[in-house]
């Protein structure tokens, strides 16, 4: 059996409960301050939809929505995120019924091979709630923070404009 | 009712109009999982008691290893440690070759080399411990680019540094240059590039004595991982199980270093008894892992006045890094695609893979062919100068047709028409008009404008007597619940390989796209139908997977429970009674290379690829004279890749290749220090954002394919071998200046431009007679 007395001894001092929103739901959790919202996110709540990229905030594979901010959340420490609501992609979908972004995502090619999907998707969400129109160069800027490498994000921005125009997100 | 459309044996093509599923847009397999974030990636997975895995690696290029020491103060008790003594078998990962070690034992080749393993239940206290493992060098000379392993003033692989040579006679080659109007000569360059998946690399092994060893990753190849396994640990293979986790990218680059990492988690797992999983950080991937091979390529043409190529020399070296990995396949397919799509009446080229003291370069997507394919189209737009043609013009006047033959004597049976596919790509880029506009605008103002183009193929399947080799196996089976469900370890990580294999087989087997399933790749439960790489899967597997449907139908009407025609719910019931009376219905298909499909590999000479996939290329810039900066403005990607079996898919591949290719041309760099990448960080290793991308607008010609699944061709890697070449030649037309190595960027411009590097002009050394 293997123990780190180092984790042991912090668990006892280091930790404390914090509490937050998370999708629409109360949750406590325990943490050290400093904790990245990201991890947290993953290893206490059970909500993998994030992704950690690069751990320092240029990928945007871990976007989730602060107060209807979007943020990275390898940046965020959990004290940061306390008694704040956040969304995340598995609060994207209304229960078995997808999200307009979510459909023209998979309509239009938006994800191939689906590791920037979630980040992409809540940064589209994002730009929606703030233009519920936008323009080409609007959506380019709106998403310039979240990079994807498979699909040269043309299919991406055609997503985005298709969901903008059947107007799903403003319902929502 | 739905009529069968796929009785056995029908020729392909004389259904095309009555297809139902093969060229429709269905639904991605997978994609309601990833737009959840419901899909499950390795990182994703929690085992119970498991420890997280670390690798300590060399610091210095080469050097012999004289001792390890651990700090004091940390419980290293508490840690699982494991070095090179601690292998059961063989000390490799096993590939071609058997000399990459999993873990080094008393030399090291390369910074990054993993060396020591640690494992531990806290992530943070692992971190803590790999920094505070201190080793000690006898440091060895090392040697860091193409000319100077060549010098072999140090050797640091085999007898002299070359892991490979390849060689291509064509023709009377020394005859020609005597004929010769003009002998045009260039070198040309490209650097090492990232794939930056954007998913890092990551594994979990878990072991014990009565199930073996399982290992559940981030991987484009299962077998291959199986194979490296069985030579590390000695065990039978089957106590050995590989499973891929859901891919997030790949584009090669997943392709061999996985077998590394599952071979570091297995040995931890097998020394702790407890699962270990091993992720790396955006960090290690990109200093420790493999890009894509830097090459340099001269070029030596004989051209007649009226532009007509009598001949060419072409030498084409690679930088393999400090082990030889693929280095020999790529080469084999860099120097095959050396001569573009062109007729040389004569040709030699010459390639070359030599050794450097940095991590292994690997596979890529295009593999190779972006490189020479690179020089290939620069050099011909540095012929048209000389010659006094257009690019346009040069190009026409040697496009390959059918009836010729390439480099290596291969017959072109294709009925491929560059020059059509050229014209479309020029008005679809509106090509003329705007370079005679760009030409006058440019004469003032501080942005220059050009248009630049790009005409390439790219052989879909693996090189030669590859796919006869690999003999790869594929399943079908019928299911208890009268389902179909395709078994094949060909891989999904973004292409559409589930989607689109579903596809095939639901056309073949008059079935909707739903009634089919493909199993997750996992070597207890698929066959292995070779790896998913070479733009081989839809080509190659996707036929087998055609043929082994139509297996499954047959043996269902043969038992006499199908009629030839047979509505879903009938084909269902038939399935299931099958299964019901024998137990399973399951239909095997092996690859048989085409009787007129044969490579000579002691020659190096014949029909190198079952088909080739073409395109034309036309990109737009503007060049910012004020900051250097190069700005591409539109791209037009048309593209003769046979059958497109899925629309939106097909376009994802293009404009995804093309990023990657706009990328390699101008944003990605790799900064080298001693054979270390010092700029692995998203932050200053540049990829393109959603803002530096033009319109990619793709088009495709269908002229079909008779080795592919219902006509299909590859598509995955062509869209990377265009853009660099079309982006630079664009540039030159903007500028009038020539530049022969990528990545171009802004300073490389500056520089260029007021005559900091002479080298770039100074190596047009073009004798006119």
């Amino acid at each position: 059996m293997i123990h780190s007395s180092m984790s042991r001894s912090s668990e006892i001092h280091g930790r404390s409960e914090i509490s937050l929103t998370v999708n629409g739901a109360p949750r406590t959790v325990r943490a050290f301050p400093m904790e990245r919202l990201l991890d947290v996110l993953r290893d206490q709540l059970g909500l993998t939809g994030a992704k950690e990229g690069c751990g320092e905030g240029e990928c945007g594979s871990c976007s989730v929505l602060i107060d209807g901010t979007l943020v990275n959340s390898c940046l965020v420490p959990i004290l940061q995120a306390a008694d704040t609501s956040v969304v995340t992609i598995e609060g994207i979908a209304a229960g078995e019924r997808l999200h307009g972004l979510q459909k023209a995502f998979l309509e239009c090619g938006g994800a191939q091979c689906g590791i920037c999907t979630p980040g992409m998707i809540l940064a589209s969400s994002h730009l929606l709630s703030k233009k519920p129109v936008p323009t080409l160069d609007e959506i380019k800027e709106g998403l310039s923070g979240n990079l994807c490498r498979c699909t040269g994000y043309i299919q991406i921005f055609e997503a985005v404009a298709r969901a903008a125009r059947q107007g799903e997100a403003s319902s929502q | 009712m739905i009529a069968c459309v796929a009785a056995t044996g029908l020729d392909e093509h004389s259904t095309m109009s009555k297809e139902r599923i093969v060229g429709r847009a269905v639904p991605r397999r997978e994609g309601r999982e990833k737009v959840t974030g419901q899909a499950r990636y390795v990182d994703d997975m929690v085992l119970p008691e498991m420890l997280f895995g670390g690798t300590v690696r060399s610091q210095i290029p080469r050097g012999r290893i004289k001792k390890i020491s651990f700090a004091p103060g940390l419980p290293w008790d508490e840690f699982v440690i494991v070095s090179a003594k601690d292998i059961p078998g063989k000390n490799c990962i096993a590939l071609i070759g058997e000399d990459q070690p999993c873990l080094a034992g008393e030399v090291v080749n390369h910074p990054e080399e993993p060396v020591l393993l640690l494992a531990h239940r806290d992530r943070y206290a692992l971190r803590r411990a790999i920094e505070a493992v201190a080793i000690e060098y006898d440091p060895l000379p090392a040697v860091f680019t193409i000319e100077e392993s060549e010098l072999c003033s140090e050797i640091v692989w085999g007898a002299d540094n070359i892991f490979k040579t390849y060689r291509i006679d064509k023709g009377d080659i020394d005859g020609v240059w005597s004929k010769a109007d003009y002998i045009v000569e260039g070198e040309y360059s490209t650097g090492a590039q990232e794939q930056l998946y954007i998913e890092n690399n990551g594994m979990i092994a878990a072991y014990d004595a009565e199930h073996g060893l399982t290992v559940w990753g981030s991987l484009q190849c299962p077998y291959y991982v199986h194979k490296a396994l069985i030579e590390l640990t000695n065990f039978p293979p089957e106590k050995v199980r590989v499973v891929q986790m859901e891919t997030g990218g790949a584009f090669g680059g997943k392709e061999e270093y996985p077998s590394m990492i599952a071979a570091h988690a297995a040995l931890l797992a097998i020394k702790s008894g407890r699962p270990v999983k091993i992720i790396y950080d955006r960090a290690e991937d990109m200093a420790a892992t493999t890009k894509r091979h830097p090459s340099r390529t001269r070029h030596r043409t004989a051209v007649t006045k009226d532009g007509k190529i009598l001949g060419g020399e072409i030498e084409f070296t690679i930088d393999g890094g400090a082990y030889a990995t693929l280095s020999s396949v790529v080469l084999s397919r860099g120097v095959i695609h050396a001569g573009g799509a062109y007729s040389w009446p004569s040709i030699r080229i010459q390639g070359k893979a030599v050794a450097t003291n940095a991590p292994p370069h690997g596979a890529f997507r295009g593999f190779g062919a972006p490189q020479s394919l690179f020089a290939m189209e620069r050099h011909m737009d540095r012929i048209a100068r000389v010659v006094g043609l257009s690019p346009v013009e040069i190009r026409r006047r040697n496009f390959l047709k059918p009836g010729e033959a390439t480099t290596t004597e291969q017959i072109l049976r294709e009925p491929i028409n560059l020059g059509k596919l050229l014209d479309r790509a020029l008005s679809l880029s509106e090509y003329h008009s705007k370079k005679e506009r760009f030409a006058k605008e440019n004469e003032a103002g501080t942005t220059k404008k050009g248009m630049g183009i790009a005409a390439f193929l790219h052989g879909a399947g693996f090189t030669g007597s590859g796919e006869r080799y690999l003999s790869s196996v594929v399943g079908v089976e019928g299911c208890a619940d009268g389902g179909v469900r395709i078994l094949v370890s060909s891989t999904e990580f973004g292409q559409g390989t589930k989607t689109v294999l579903c596809q095939i087989a639901a056309e073949a087997l008059g079935l909707g796209y739903d009634d089919v399933s493909i199993a997750q790749p996992d070597t207890t439960q698929v066959p292995n139908s070779g790896p998913t790489v070479a733009s081989r899967t839809v080509m190659v597997v996707g036929k087998l997977v055609e043929s082994a449907a139509r297996g499954v139908l047959h043996t269902l009407k043969m038992a006499g429970r199908l009629g030839d025609s047979y509505s879903v719910e009938e084909f269902r019931v038939a399935c299931r009674s099958q299964v019901a009376a024998h137990g399973q219905l399951r239909s095997w298909s092996q690859y048989e290379a085409p009787a007129d499909v044969f490579w000579d590999d002691q020659k190096y000479r014949g029909e190198a690829y079952a088909a080739y996939s073409w395109a034309v290329y036309v990109a737009e810039v503007a060049v910012d004279l004020t900051t250097y900066k190069v700005s591409v403005d539109d791209f037009v990607a048309l593209q003769e890749v046979g059958r497109v079996l899925h629309p939106v898919l097909a376009v994802g591949q293009i404009a995804g290749g093309v990023a990657q290719g706009i990328g390699f041309a101008l944003y990605e760099k790799v900064i080298w220090q001693k054979g270390r990448m010092q700029n692995n960080q998203m932050t200053n290793y540049i990829m393109p954002t959603s803002s530096d991308l033009p319109p990619i607008r793709v088009f495709f010609e269908e002229l079909g394919n008779v080795h592919g699944a219902f006509g299909a061709k590859g598509i995955g890697e062509l869209p990377m071998d265009g853009p660099a070449p079309a982006i630079l030649n664009a540039i030159e037309d903007a500028l009038g200046f020539s530049f022969a190595s990528i990545p171009l960027l802004p300073e490389d411009i500056f520089e260029g431009l007021t005559g900091r590097a002479l080298a770039c002009e100074s190596d047009i050394t073009s004798a006119v007679r």
